[in-house]
């Protein structure tokens, strides 16, 4: 049956974090970094806020549409970024990436990237990556802008 | 018609999609080439591949007699009074590019009005969008009725004295209606105003008469009529591709070029610079034939069953909201499961081997008409069948059971 395969994208804890995603802000904070950023063949759209300090995220938090996939994969960053440093960030996004388009990342990374390392089943569904990493690569632009 | 006997010329329906039968509901997006269309290709390349309007030799003379039949076919087909209001382009959206473009460009200015409809596919609303950018000319738009379907009373007050463009869908990728075309056409003709079709969605379904129309141009593309991708038709009265200018310059459109001053030759071969895709064109011959074979009224009563079957059904699965009216439809089902995203309905219904599409279907200001983001959408041709109708809706309910309950 087709839908065993299912259960292998959408796990319970995917489900759980588009359900009830962490971090959602209706308002996005004044004074942080924001990007949005808009998925063209669906439509839909997340607005990521990141608010940074002594080099560090202090803050990461989100708004917007979007499938269980892109909810839940926004929700476990902010849970992964925050407090990480701006070059930790970035490191750990680039693994979430790479996790994504299936590539191997090291065990440290894996671990490193806690809940968010089950999406890299979406690795199997070449067309729902760009829903996994449409949050990921806000952050990526607004640390890469700031130069932080 | 017999729909099992038709499959035999489409291969690739009789596969397993992730371990389940193949069930091609997407046929809005293109639809599948049948043996004969792939076979004419083929058959071009093997013995007549030739560059077209330019060698002396017999494979060009060849090539080029047979560029032009098929130019001849398309006129046949959409009942043109002759085979020079028909230009080969590469797709619907570059069709509408080059009216715009070539056309608009001469016959609007600033003040003007462009007029289009609220469910218009993106690729015959920004065209007129830029349009109206470059000239200072206003876009409005005719908007919905109550049941989703184009309200002629906005047609009405839209088209006014200074609307000098009227640009509609001929059947919409969304809603699922046909527009009325000849009313359209009768309220810019009473204003001066120059009727435009994008007829993408219909052709493969219905015959198109762009004489009964009363259509100054229509587009479409062959990858929606059972042909190749990257062939599309731009047909114009030969009156009004008088008044357009070419848009792309260069090999094959002029007629005499100095270091300071260029010549064009006339339609159709004044609008196709560059080689063509010939093997394109062939295939399109190709899919007429077809179609022609087949008979369009024995297309309509098949898709129509498909329809009767699919539309009560769909509506009585729990959660579904359908988009367009309740009541008549074309193949095409926009619609929504209540509490789930149409890109994880789209993704379920895939692993059960069901091919759909999920999005906005490139119609994005009709999605914020309707109030939604995206949809997902079905869409049948005649090589369905009423089982194949019949198992998307059970994997419809496996999936929203999915996830609502989680997987036992």
């Amino acid at each position: 049956m087709g839908l065993t395969k299912l259960g292998f994208l959408y796990k319970t804890l995917v489900l759980e974090h588009a359900k009830q995603p962490h971090h959602y802000a209706l308002h996005l904070p004044e004074g942080s970094h924001q990007k949005t950023l808009h998925n063209p063949t669906c439509g839909d759209t997340v607005n990521v806020a990141v608010q940074i300090q002594n080099g560090h995220l202090q803050k990461v938090c989100f708004n917007g549409q979007g499938c269980t996939i892109s909810q839940a994969a926004a929700s476990m960053m902010t849970d992964e970024l925050t407090g990480r440093s701006v070059d930790e960030a970035q490191q750990l996004i680039q693994a979430f990436l790479d996790l994504c388009m299936g590539k191997e990342i090291s065990p440290t990374m894996q671990r490193k990237l806690g809940d968010a390392a089950v999406m890299g089943t979406v690795a199997e569904f070449p067309a729902r990556i760009k829903c996994a990493t449409l949050s990921w690569h806000a952050v990526q632009e607004i640390l890469m802008q700031n130069d932080c | 018609m017999d729909v099992q006997t038709v499959r035999k010329d489409f291969p690739i329906l009789n596969q397993r999609v992730n371990g389940e039968p193949l069930v091609y509901f997407d046929n809005a997006a293109t639809s599948q080439t049948p043996l004969p269309v792939l076979d004419a290709v083929r058959n071009y390349y093997l013995t007549e591949n030739a560059n077209v309007h330019r060698g002396v030799h017999t494979l060009a003379e060849r090539a080029t007699e047979h560029y032009e039949r098929v130019r001849q076919k398309v006129a046949c087909f959409i009942n043109a009074e002759t085979a020079e209001d028909i230009i080969f382009t590469r797709s619907t959206t570059e069709s509408l590019n080059v009216i715009a473009r070539g056309f608009g460009d001469q016959v609007v200015e600033a003040g003007d009005e462009i007029v289009v409809t609220a469910m218009e596919h993106h690729s015959n609303l920004v065209p007129w969008q830029e349009l109206a950018m470059r000239t200072g000319a206003k876009l409005k738009f005719i908007e919905l009725d109550a049941k989703q379907k184009l309200s002629l009373e906005s047609a009405a007050e839209q088209i006014t004295p200074r609307t000098k463009i009227v640009a509609a869908t001929a059947a919409s990728n969304v809603l699922g209606t046909v527009t009325p075309i000849c009313q359209l056409a009768k309220l810019a003709h009473q204003v001066q105003a120059f009727m435009v079709v994008d007829a993408a969605q219909l052709v493969g379904h219905q015959p198109v008469d762009v004489q009964k129309w009363g259509a100054d141009f229509i587009a479409f593309s062959g990858h929606k009529m059972l042909a190749p991708t990257g062939i599309g038709v731009l047909y114009g009265r030969n009156d009004v591709l008088q008044m357009m200018r070419p848009v792309q310059f260069g090999g094959e459109m002029i007629e005499d070029v100095t270091r300071t001053k260029t010549t064009f030759k006339r339609s159709p071969l004044g609008f196709e610079a560059g080689t063509p895709n010939i093997s394109g064109v062939v295939g399109l011959g190709a899919a007429i034939d077809y179609l022609k074979q087949i008979g369009f009224s024995a297309i309509a009563q098949h898709e129509q069953e498909l329809v009767d079957y699919l539309l009560p059904r769909l509506c009585g699965v729990t959660g579904v909201t359908l988009y367009g009216p309740q009541n008549e439809h074309t193949g095409v089902f926009a619609f929504n499961i209540s509490g789930l995203h149409p890109h994880d309905v789209a993704t379920g219904l895939d692993m059960e081997g069901v091919a759909v599409r999920a999005g906005h279907h490139c119609a994005q200001p009709l999605m914020q008409t309707l109030g939604v983001n995206a949809t997902v959408r079905a869409s049948v041709a005649f090589y369905n069948t009423i089982d194949e109708c019949q198992r998307f809706l059970d994997a419809l309910v496996a999936v929203r059971e999915f996830f609502q309950n989680g997987i036992n």
